[in-house]
């Protein structure tokens, strides 16, 4: 019986219940929701209780785009409900995802409907097709005698009243004019009249007609009532109370990517730079921020639980903040979609003390940057600081389109050294590399960032052209080599007199991590470099993007996140 | 929900606060409920506290089958049964350097239990307490140990730190202060906090929980405070702020009983201290103003 009352669609609310930014309390079948309009037009049904501690949501605050628990500031998504923000730990958030209870809920005839299993289409209501909304009347009696005595709901003689297969009640007068009224069920023996009348009405006429039935309906209600009192209360109906799932039980441990995200910043302004970029400025919540050079990285710890790499864009002397950039990547790993979805101005986040991997010779005589995309953003910083000591570069910016452009204000520093090549196709790209590529000299330095398959064929061009590998500075994003870890070797730690086996499926840096050695690291995937380590002796197999050349050649160094020995035993300089 | 009197002996084995020492005086006889149970309190003509039961009506004060009474710490507690051990000890009550303020008794429409979690929780001060026990963007609860003795029997949160913009009446700015929580009753709590004006000592803040029903309680706050400069006035206002921000918030949780279950709530790090409690209480066998844990 409950079941078939749960998988039914009610009326919960008036659309005009919703207005911009507010939270409606309601209930159904003895169940509380929290219901709530987005910005964009989304209305959410959702179990009023935070998952965290059991506080309404509807005394939380609607952001436009999420819900914040006033309790301890918990923000949960639009649509989906699911947590994107616990304040109490901007470091190593829980990668699980905690999600409130949601409902089916539509938006139709004036009216929010919603059902705790309703699958479906709302009823549909032919003749109230432009109709007005009356005025909601709550009465303490159950749902069934209600509707029995709103069959003889009238505002003039001759009203008629029709029950219908919904369990809605229609009265219709001799004029044709009808009134038909739908029940919520708050509780047992506690409802909701919610009426719609078949005309248009607006002002003054809307005002008196919601009047009349107002008045009448509330004498209905007391008739209603009267009659409820006289007989047995049902019993409260017993919403099941869900249990969170089983990975929400125990609280996350402490990780060890958290403890190396020593600073706490405070996002101060969010903007969209270009589209599908946007930029953040992030202030330190207390203190001052690390001294950073131009090319330098910092790892940002994400609500998600995720780490990611962002490059600061900087000029010199801007110490009070780091700005990134961060561009949407649809089929990423969710990092970018974290930024660009949930982190709002005001949060809080983890971020690691600036890396630089990617440092800038002052000393040379002309310098080339070639920035592909969101590539652009340690090469500004590194232009802007040429810039400002009056250094000789030049700036090659392939967008898409001018749309694309990101970081205008910053570019504009840069006058005639900037050049923006748009639209052009890889062949049109290569070309033009040629051309900016053209003249290798003493003391001119490339500096390239962008897509893998564009810094290749930059790396590829400048080395056809005469630029020697010491010239050409570069930073992938991704690592774009596919990683083989099927072999096993074995590690010796010269300064730690340690011997070590790495498994197959294991990485060096893991192996070193899981016997307390703790190097740094920061992509973990071979692009950015962090966790380079000396070679002393041993055969490598380099499956990494940030070492030259020339450096794998050498065989001095290895990325430890992702190479591996190509002999049976390596020596490093650990 | 039940209209039942308790019948959980381990929650009756308990002393409870009930009301202030000093409304006692020249008062008469006069009521409060605990446990479902209506009581009476007066002082007899020998100046004696006496507390009695009654089913409706105190009557005149009796002069025996009275309830055992304690006054400790500005209060009197009683009990319906028999406690193992004493009122547990707060040893700084009785440093006479100190000032012993009784703050507020507030009613709340919330469990006992949902009460003392929400004194024992830090990562609610910036969004509850907003601009005085925190703010934002300082939102950080960072790792603190928690440890739960046997001997004696009480949960112990430490390492407890927090940046507060004003942290008590005294207060002249903000400061990381430092927190020590104790839990050696199953409704009551004891805090210990960085003083504003002794670096070398603290501020002790204790929460005595009367529950009057499973969802419906009266919390009794004592102060003992290094403040020599505010007037008790101001102190007691202060704290009066403090707990009218959180009266709200406590009255809209749902359920009101504290849910035993692991999989009734989602905690996180920062509820480590929570998360004891909740254990302890269930392995003490509880079941007064919690949804025990099902078997």
């Amino acid at each position: 019986m409950m079941s078939d009352l749960q998988s039914n669609w009610y009326p919960i609310a008036s659309s005009s219940d919703l207005p911009r930014r507010h939270v409606y309390q309601t209930q159904l079948l003895g169940r509380e929701f929290a219901v709530w309009r987005a910005d964009d037009g989304y209305v959410n049904v959702w179990e009023n209780r935070c998952l965290h501690r059991g506080v309404r949501l509807s005394i939380g605050i609607n952001n436009g785009t999420d819900l914040k628990c006033q309790y301890h500031g918990w923000r949960y998504a639009n649509r989906t409900a699911g947590c994107t923000y616990i304040p109490a730990h901007p470091a190593d958030a829980p990668a699980r995802t905690i999600c409130n209870n949601t409902y089916p809920a539509q938006e139709a005839h004036g009216l929010v409907w919603a059902g705790e299993t309703a699958v479906g289409a709302v009823p549909e209501l032919p003749g109230f097709e432009d109709a007005t909304v009356l005025r909601a009347i709550p009465l303490n009696a159950p749902m069934d005698l209600a509707a029995r005595m709103l069959l003889g709901y009238s505002w003039e003689d001759g009203c008629k009243g029709q029950a219908n297969a919904d369990g809605s009640v229609t009265v219709t007068a001799a004029d044709g004019t009808a009134v038909r009224v739908f029940l919520q069920p708050m509780d047992s023996n506690h409802s909701v009249m919610r009426g719609l009348i078949n005309r248009p009405a607006s002002g003054k006429e809307r005002a008196a007609l919601l009047r009349r039935h107002s008045w009448l309906m509330q004498e209905l209600r007391d008739r209603i009532e009267s009659r409820a009192a006289a007989q047995d209360a049902p019993a409260p109906y017993q919403p099941v109370i869900a249990k969170v799932s089983d990975d929400l039980v125990d609280i996350p441990a402490l990780g060890a990517a958290a403890l190396r995200a020593e600073l706490r910043v405070q996002v101060a302004r969010r903007e969209l730079t270009a589209e599908g970029i946007v930029s953040l400025r992030l202030e330190p919540v207390t203190g001052k921020l690390p001294t950073f050079q131009p090319g330098a990285h910092i790892d940002v710890h994400l609500p998600n639980g995720q780490v990611r790499q962002y490059s600061i864009t900087n000029g010199p002397g801007e110490t009070g903040h780091y700005t990134i950039g961060v561009k949407r990547e649809p089929d990423g790993r969710g990092g970018s979609i974290a930024i660009h979805d949930t982190v709002q101005e005001g949060d809080v986040l983890a971020i690691s003390a600036p890396r630089n991997n990617f440092p800038l010779r002052r000393d040379s005589t002309h310098t080339i940057f070639v920035a592909g995309g969101i590539g652009v953003t340690p090469l500004i910083s590194m232009a802007r600081a040429m810039n400002a000591q009056g250094l000789s570069f030049e700036f090659h910016y392939f967008v898409q389109s001018d749309d694309h452009v990101a970081f205008r204000q910053h570019l504009g520093e840069f006058e005639r050294a900037l050049v923006i090549h748009k639209g052009l196709s890889p062949d049109a790209t290569g070309a033009t590399l040629k051309e900016v590529l053209a003249e290798p000299g003493f003391a001119r330095h490339v500096y390239i960032c962008g897509p893998g398959r564009m810094l290749e064929a930059a790396r590829d061009i400048a080395a056809a052209q005469g630029w020697t590998d010491e010239t050409v500075h570069f930073e992938y994003f991704a690592n774009t080599v596919e990683v083989d870890d099927s072999t096993a070797f074995e590690i010796d730690l010269a300064r730690s007199a340690l011997t070590l086996q790495v498994p197959a499926g294991k990485t060096i840096l893991e192996v070193l991590r899981d016997n307390g050695i703790d190097i740094p690291s920061s992509c973990e995937q071979g692009a950015c470099g962090t966790c380079r380590c000396g070679v002393i002796k041993g055969d490598v197999i380099h499956q990494d993007v940030c070492l030259t050349n020339a450096e794998k050649a050498e065989g001095k160094s290895i990325i430890t996140c992702v190479s591996r020995a190509a002999s049976e035993r390596l020596i490093l300089d650990i | 929900m039940s209209t039942s009197k308790c019948d959980d002996q381990v929650t009756l084995d308990h002393w409870y606060a009930i009301a202030p020492i000093a409304e006692i005086e020249g008062a008469g006889i006069q009521q409060t409920t605990l446990l479902e149970q209506p009581i009476a309190y007066a002082r007899n003509s020998a100046r004696d506290v006496v507390v009695w039961t009654h089913e409706g009506v105190p009557g005149d004060v009796p002069d025996r089958n009275c309830l055992p009474v304690r006054e400790r710490y500005g209060y009197v507690w009683t009990t319906l049964g028999a406690p193992e051990h004493d009122v547990f000890p707060i040893p700084e009550y009785a440093e006479a350097d100190r000032r012993n303020i009784h703050a507020a008794t507030f009613g709340v429409n919330v469990s006992a239990p949902r009460v003392i979690e929400n004194f024992l929780d830090m990562g609610h001060f910036p969004f509850v307490h907003t601009d005085i026990l925190g703010a934002e963007p300082h939102t950080e609860v960072k790792e603190y140990f928690v440890e739960v003795s046997e001997d004696p029997d009480e949960i112990v949160a430490s390492n407890c730190k927090f940046w507060q913009p004003m942290a008590a009446a005294a207060s002249t700015g903000g400061a990381d202060v430092d927190y020590i929580y104790r839990v050696p009753h199953p409704y009551c709590s004891v805090l210990y906090k960085s003083s504003p004006l002794d670096e070398s000592r603290k501020d002790v803040i204790a929460i005595f929980v009367q529950p009057l029903s499973q969802e419906q309680v009266r919390a009794h706050m004592l102060l003992s405070l290094l403040d020599d400069t505010n007037n008790d006035t101001d102190i007691r206002l202060f704290q009066q702020t403090i707990f009218g921000q959180d009266k709200p918030i406590l009255e809209n949780q749902y359920p009101k009983r504290l849910p035993l279950d692991p999989r009734a709530e989602t905690p996180i790090r920062a509820d480590k201290s929570a998360i004891a409690y909740r254990r302890w209480l269930s392995e003490k066998g509880i079941t007064y103003g919690v949804i025990p844990s099902a078997a």
